[in-house]
């Protein structure tokens, strides 16, 4: 009996602000409800509506767009940890900084991008000075390059987390293999490929999976850094979600659109762990 | 990396110059990357510290001359920026000890009692990480909206007060709790809740500083949410709030450095003298 009490809280809790939206939502996707009025059950209309939606379309392509992010981020990170992973002075300190953007604040680090890529920003007062640009790159305001633009930052403010977590894989790994390789004749390259990265893959595995489904749900760094914007460039399918339940109070569609996201990123998590775990988890 | 004896001395150091100066490559590009992910601040603290002029100047300015703190007084005193800083501190700090308490309390029947039920609940709570939260996001706003919770506190830290982490560290930690202590209270007649609170509670507390100061990055940089459910500027949250005034006041963007430095001092603070806590975190998160 006790232990009921104890989970009491808990229990209330994540029945009132997790299962039962999550339930809920789904159904809600059959319905249309515009907060007001009751729901009124449609069927799969929303879901046909949603395939003639041209933002729908526009909105998907950005959010799949934005899943190339996911390995340069995990290469960067990969890396990144490769060199961090040793114990010599400083090696502490470097850490904390590639962390640093991670504890800050999205709004914050969206208001200094912003400020970056200004027309009169710094880089493009670097890349004039470098004779590397004729004239101002507009980063934020041109269609082909602000949704780039935006990935970056995204790159930027994630890197140390993504480093933290192979660094964990790396400690992980015991230090007898790569030495055994040596021993054989391996060289640091080979040690790399054929030792360190197989040994690591449940890390890149966990790592990739995460940092996918962030990328198909990005709207943090889009909505503080160009709403959308130029013209639906960097318009995504959590934006669009965002826009029909909050602003338009469409809670049926953007429920089926929450839907159709779930949709893809679980297809997409099978689909990367398919491809990732051939081999890799065999080797623990 | 073992010394081999048998390699001539010539070959050796040359080896070793090699080294060394792949070795000095290698810091120097992580010393680069540093400034890389450091710059952005140095850049933001710089700018709130300048008499005039705005960010965007030809040239960056990033030592200003002469220094001053009249950016600070300007935007504590002709924007709500008190007021943000408060909602703030008071949102994190009950989301902080909602979390603890509730993740202490669930965490301990889930480690350490037999009851029916206790792996169906645990493997629910756990599985709740599958789950499509952002679908539930539309939900949880008609629900707080029944409630007449919208643009409360409350409203704010209650979706987010039971942690799936914050459970499933604590469980973790009280099952490290050796058998022989629990025995010896109970010998002694402690009752249920005075065994968790006098015993169990100060033996698991390294974890619920690790919870707290996790959720405390959490909670004060939280977005999302707030800005969904608070709808009054006077409740606003920090993030929320100097995204409202950055819009606002575009012009005056010392101000606008100035918040951005006040929202982002206390966690950089935080971060820095308890990393190791952090990086524990992230370990838990990336084992489970």
């Amino acid at each position: 009996m006790t232990a009921y009490l104890f989970l009491l809280p808990a229990l209330v809790l994540l029945a009132t602000f997790t299962f039962y939206p999550v339930i809920f939502g789904t159904a809600l996707s059959l319905f249309e409800y515009n907060v007001i009025s009751p729901p009124r059950f449609v069927g799969v209309a929303n879901f046909r509506q949603i395939a003639a939606d041209r933002y729908f379309w526009i909105a998907l392509g950005n959010s799949v767009k934005y899943l190339a992010v996911v390995p340069v981020l995990q290469g960067c990170a990969i890396l990144l940890a490769l060199w961090v992973h040793r114990s010599a002075r400083g090696i502490g300190w470097l850490r904390a900084a590639y962390y640093l953007p991670v504890v800050t604040s999205i709004v914050v680090v969206g208001i200094v991008w912003r400020w970056l890529y200004d027309d009169a920003g710094l880089i493009n007062f670097v890349l004039l000075r470098l004779g590397l640009a004729r004239g101002p790159i507009h980063w934020l305001a041109s269609p082909g390059v602000a949704l780039y633009a935006v990935m970056f930052v995204t790159l930027w403010k994630g890197l140390g987390y993504y480093m933290v977590i192979y660094l964990v894989g790396l400690e992980a790994i015991p230090p007898g293999y790569a030495e055994a390789a040596a021993i054989d004749g391996a060289g640091a390259l080979q040690r790399l490929w054929r030792v360190t990265l197989p040994l690591l893959r449940p890390s890149i595995l966990l790592a990739a999976t995460l940092s996918a489904i962030s990328a198909l749900r990005v709207f943090e760094e889009v909505y503080v850094m160009t709403s959308g914007g130029p013209v639906y460039a960097t318009y995504t399918m959590f934006y669009y979600m965002f826009d029909q339940a909050f602003g338009a109070l469409h809670m049926g569609y953007a429920a089926a659109l929450g839907v159709v996201l779930a949709v893809v990123t679980i297809g997409l998590s099978i689909a990367s762990f398919r491809l990732l775990r051939e081999g890799g988890l065999s080797y623990y | 990396m073992a010394e081999r004896p048998r390699t001539p001395p010539r070959l050796r150091s040359g080896n070793a110059r090699l080294r060394q100066v792949a070795a000095a490559a290698q810091y120097a590009g992580l010393g680069v990357l540093a400034v890389g992910t450091t710059f952005p601040f140095v850049w933001l603290l710089a700018t709130s510290l300048r008499s005039s002029g705005t960010v965007v100047s030809f040239p960056p300015v990033l030592i200003p001359h002469p220094p001053t703190l009249a950016n600070y007084a300007g935007v504590w005193a002709t924007m709500p920026l008190a007021r943000f800083f408060a909602n703030t501190v008071y949102i994190t700090g009950v989301g902080i000890l909602l979390t603890v308490v509730v993740s202490a309390m669930a965490g301990y029947p889930l480690a350490r009692m037999r009851f029916p039920g206790r792996d169906v609940i645990f493997y629910a709570i756990v599985g709740s990480l599958m789950l499509p939260q952002h679908v539930g996001l539309i939900l949880n706003f008609v629900t707080l909206m029944r409630l007449h919770m919208v643009d409360t506190y409350a409203a704010v830290y209650l979706p987010s007060a039971a942690s799936v982490f914050g459970i499933f560290l604590l469980r973790q930690a009280y099952l490290t709790i050796p058998a022989e202590i629990e025995d010896a209270a109970r010998i002694d007649g402690a009752g249920e809740f005075r065994l968790w609170g006098q015993i169990m509670l100060p033996l698991v507390a390294p974890a619920l500083a690790t919870l707290a100061i996790i959720e405390f990055s959490g909670y004060w940089n939280s977005f999302l949410w707030p800005l969904i459910v608070l709808k009054s500027p006077d409740k606003f949250p920090l993030a929320v709030g100097l995204l409202y005034l950055s819009g606002l006041f575009a012009y005056n963007t010392r101000y606008i450095a100035a918040g951005a430095v006040l929202m982002t001092l206390p966690t950089i603070v935080v971060f820095l003298a308890l990393q190791r806590y952090f990086l524990r975190g992230i370990t838990i998160g990336a084992v489970k």
